[in-house]
């Protein structure tokens, strides 16, 4: 358990001291948001219709960004080799990696996205919801991805192939969501089941995704 | 006493039993299907929906084939990984790449079918997102063995990520399966709520489809072995031309 914590504090020391990796991530997030008004027009009443589903969505793209930095460094530079010959079962490193890849992408960007909300005219009520929803559901993203980040570490393309591999994994976790907010924006009574499904999903793909992960990162070493 | 996928597990006993059993099957796909179009074409019209109802009985079958595909690929991917079986990675290559036509056989002709009846090519219905889902799916495995140089690598990962989308598949059927205004499943267990006028030319279609999979799979494989087989044979030309291997006899 020591060496599992120990992993994630390097992970958490290693993403604060390069500083990069975040700031790209808010940026393309911020950038992609400001975006989508600008070719849909300024109609505030169509953008807060669906401020939910875009900061979702643009969410997904700007953490894609970083999740095929998750373990190609660690790959390159020889210290995954050492990780799997070590203490830790290559399932417990790809649970390190995710959660600090979750606490390093996912949360900065949920923290991000009701100023984004600002923007598109998100009614003020859907703030709470939609950052409740995003700390939900950004876990699942970080776990399913860390299964295309092992997937893509010695493919030509990576950075496009896992766009190509993830987004129909993360399908689930938009739709519901997307679907929570806007239960919760039109009043429908159909906001916790939507919730509830959207927490399972994470809890699900918290213990399922590293295993997955960790068969994969065992072939690439091979 | 060997299992009957341990048998097949020889390339050289599959060879010829797929050479006995291909031009079979290649020859009932013909009947089948030339017998059940003109079923369908004889069959009477569908009172709202005329011809274009006639799409169904390539549209049903190619949706049906699209999931069997996928289910071919997740239990070849697993016979890879768990038991390490010869034929499960040619096998899975195969099914992907014939699933993904059916797929996309099953959005065209879809399509073309929603554009007289729903006024529109596509609308954001459950199944239909469901099967473009699908689609991308395939593509990915698609992609990510290409995009693999080692051979051996590339089968291993993909197998993995076969695994992976039959697992995660259900809950993107289930996601997006909120309310759909898609036609109800045309055939189900029980009673069928489809006349047998149009009933007989359905199932013969979907027999004939049946067995056209079959035999573009099996050729699939076939042509996979070759390529294998032909990769091997020039590896070892290349070594004995370099002096590194005997020459084999």
């Amino acid at each position: 358990m020591k060496a599992f914590w120990h992993l994630v504090g390097r992970d958490l020391l290693l993403a604060w001291r390069e500083g990069g990796a975040i700031g790209v991530a808010l940026g393309f997030y911020l950038v992609v948001v400001t975006m989508l008004p600008l070719g849909l027009g300024p109609d505030l009443n169509l953008l807060s219709r669906i401020a939910p589903g875009l900061l979702w969505v643009a969410l997904l793209l700007a953490t894609l960004l970083s999740l095929g930095r998750l373990f190609e460094m660690d790959f390159e530079d020889g210290s995954l080799e050492v990780l799997a010959t070590g203490p830790l079962p290559l399932e417990a490193v790809a649970v390190a990696k995710s959660l600090a890849h979750w606490l390093t992408t996912g949360i900065p960007l949920t923290v991000m996205a009701p100023v984004l909300g600002l923007l598109l005219n998100l009614p003020l009520e859907a703030y709470g919801v939609l950052v409740g929803t995003m700390l939900a559901g950004t876990p699942a993203v970080s776990f399913i991805g860390a299964i295309g980040g092992a997937l893509t570490l010695r493919a030509r393309r990576g950075g496009v192939l896992i766009a190509l591999l993830m987004l129909p994994l993360f399908v689930p976790t938009l739709q519901f969501g997307i679907e929570a907010v806007s239960a919760a924006l039109t009043g429908s009574g159909g906001f916790m089941p939507a919730f509830l499904i959207l927490v399972a999903i994470s809890l699900a793909s918290v213990v399922l995704a590293p295993l997955a992960a960790a068969v994969a990162l065992r072939f690439q070493l091979q | 006493m060997q299992t009957f996928t341990q048998r097949l597990a020889n390339p050289t006993r599959f060879m010829e039993l797929s050479a006995r059993l291909l031009p079979w099957m290649a020859f009932l796909a013909c009947v089948l299907i030339a017998v059940g179009l003109v079923m369908a074409f004889t069959a009477p019209l569908d009172y709202q929906q005329g011809h274009a109802a006639k799409i169904m009985y390539v549209h049903v079958p190619a949706a049906w084939l699209s999931m069997l595909a996928y289910a071919m690929v997740a239990a070849s991917s697993f016979g890879l990984l768990v038991f390490r079986h010869p034929l499960a990675d040619v096998s899975a290559k195969s099914a992907a790449l014939i699933g993904v036509v059916f797929t996309f056989v099953c959005l065209v002709t879809g399509s073309l079918w929603g554009k007289p009846m729903w006024g529109a090519f596509w609308s954001w219905d459950p199944r239909l997102t469901a099967e473009l889902v699908l689609f991308f799916l395939y593509l990915g495995l698609i992609a990510l063995r290409s995009s693999v140089e080692d051979e051996a690598l590339a089968a291993n990962l993909t197998a993995v990520l076969g695994i992976v989308g039959i697992v995660i598949l259900p809950v993107i059927h289930y996601s997006v399966y909120w309310n759909s205004i898609h036609q109800p499943p045309s055939l189900s267990f029980g009673w069928p709520k489809i006349h047998p006028s149009l009933l007989w030319p359905l199932v013969t279609m979907t027999a004939g489809m049946q067995a056209l999979f079959v035999a573009l799979y099996l050729k699939a494989m076939r042509n996979e072995i070759l390529r294998r087989r032909v990769k091997a044979l020039r590896l070892t030309e290349v070594q004995v031309a370099a002096g590194l291997a005997e020459p084999a006899e």
